[in-house]
């Protein structure tokens, strides 16, 4: 083996330490990808990270509350009266979405279908430090103890955001829907044709793969997830389709849709418990 | 006095490394994430090339460990990067040492884009590939720092007196 300098003889080679910790890697590797294995540990390590990520957190929100301190009186008035006014308009929504529920309800026993139940929503606030370089994964500042879980589902005001994919203490990481390695049943907005949207991993697109070119889809089309494999609630809003290539070449349709929810900014987000299955303790890729 | 200057030396060397982690995670945005390079792998073959005989391969796994808890990417995956670009790095430190800095520039270059590929494996082997081609910009924009890079912590090197 290849002899280094200031190292004495009895030591082991570089040569062996790369083969014994490629070891231990490939089998960390295999135990973290293959089933729970490794979750009381993950979680561990995770708790432990939380200083570090607050220390890199840190600058971020220094400058935030500054700006929020230097925000002039007058933009706050304005920021109020728009506020009020938003108010207005969705209460005056929520009325009638409130006698929409009630009706949705009886016509549900009607059918003798199970009742569906108000989801429980809290807001939590966003941890900011980046995730892996092109993986698509925030840090919420709402752990286990909050009574979050492993696949629990995160939205913003304007459509589903991802879904837990660790938790930890005080923290939980979230993979959202554009992430290379996540999936989503949804269901079209207009002609029902179920689908399922893939993340790309760029930032503001998504996919829609498997698509026959026979299939009833359109430019524009909104698609809400289905609530299939019992991860996502049903009926919030996922992407809208950007662009459709037919290329006959191809067996599939290329579809390109942008997701509703604001992925990439904001500093809120909103973590649901579904009314109907509140222990669903659902997978991920 | 001596245990002083044992110290010293681990502190540079903890701190280059602790500065790298949080350089990596700092929140970026979008459009910028592309060009922010490998810190910790930079800081990693700095001192690979410096003092191969006290940080290599157990090194390199242990930081690119920390990166995978940092990043919640999957376990294992980035220590093992870290610990073949030490590998790497230590087997040809007697050459690469000797190089002028642009060419120095290029071995990094090399080493970088060999982290990301055997990263970029790794996720593809469990379906997570990212499929864009600004994947490996950041080796680049890191072999462009490297001279910057290399001068800052040779400088810090000799204050915290490390040879």
């Amino acid at each position: 083996m290849i002899n280094v300098f200031g190292r004495s003889l009895g030591a082991p080679s570089h040569l062996t330490r790369l083969v014994l910790l490629s070891a231990l890697s490939v089998a960390l590797m295999m135990l973290d990808h293959r089933g729970q294995h490794l979750e009381k540990i993950r979680t561990g390590l995770n708790t432990l990270a939380y200083p570090i990520q607050l220390v890199a957190a840190a600058p971020a929100y220094v400058v935030r509350h500054l700006a929020d301190f230097f925000t002039t009186r007058g933009t706050l008035r304005a920021d109020n009266e728009k506020l009020l006014a938003e108010r207005q308009l969705l209460l005056a929504r929520l009325q009638q979405f409130e006698a929409l529920e009630q009706e949705n309800q009886r016509l549900r026993q009607m059918l003798v279908s199970a009742a569906q139940v108000a989801d429980k929503v809290i807001a939590a606030e966003l941890v900011e430090v980046s995730a892996e370089p092109f993986t698509r994964k925030v840090v919420v500042a709402k752990g286990s103890h909050d009574g979050v879980y492993v696949g629990q589902s995160v939205i913003d005001a304007h459509g589903i955001m991802g879904q837990v994919t660790q938790v930890a203490g005080r923290v939980s990481r979230v993979t959202l829907i554009t992430d290379a390695g996540h999936a989503i049943p949804v269901v079209n907005n207009r002609s029902s044709l179920r689908a399922v949207v893939f993340g790309t991993g760029n930032p503001d697109t998504v996919k829609v793969p498997y698509l026959t070119a026979n299939a009833d889809i359109k430019e524009g089309d909104l698609l809400v997830s289905s609530g299939m494999g019992g991860t996502f609630p049903p009926g919030y809003p996922v992407a809208q389709v950007v662009k459709i290539i037919n290329d006959p070449n191809e067996s599939f349709l290329s579809i390109t849709a942008k997701p509703t929810a604001r992925l990439n900014h904001g500093k809120q987000v909103m973590l649901v418990w579904r009314g109907d299955a509140p222990k669903s303790g659902g997978k991920t890729k | 006095m001596r245990l002083g200057a044992d110290g010293r030396r681990r502190a540079t060397l903890i701190g280059t490394f602790a500065a790298a982690v949080i350089l990596a995670i700092m929140p970026f945005p979008n459009w910028a994430e592309p060009f922010r390079p490998d810190w910790v792998g930079l800081v990693l073959i700095y001192w690979c090339l410096a003092i191969p005989d006290r940080v290599s391969v157990g090194t390199g796994w242990l930081v690119g460990f920390i990166q995978d808890i940092l990043y919640g990417s999957l376990l294992g995956s980035n220590a093992l990067a870290k610990a073949l670009v030490a590998f790497l790095v230590v087997r040809l430190h007697l050459q690469v040492r000797m190089f002028p800095r642009w060419q120095q520039a290029a071995s990094v270059l090399g080493l970088l884009l060999a982290n990301q590929l055997l990263v970029l494996w790794i996720r593809g082997a469990i379906g997570q590939a990212p499929e864009t081609i600004s994947y490996w910009t950041p080796s680049i924009v890191g072999a462009v720092l490297w001279p910057w890079v290399f001068i800052i912590l040779r400088d810090l090197r000799r204050r915290g007196g490390i040879s």
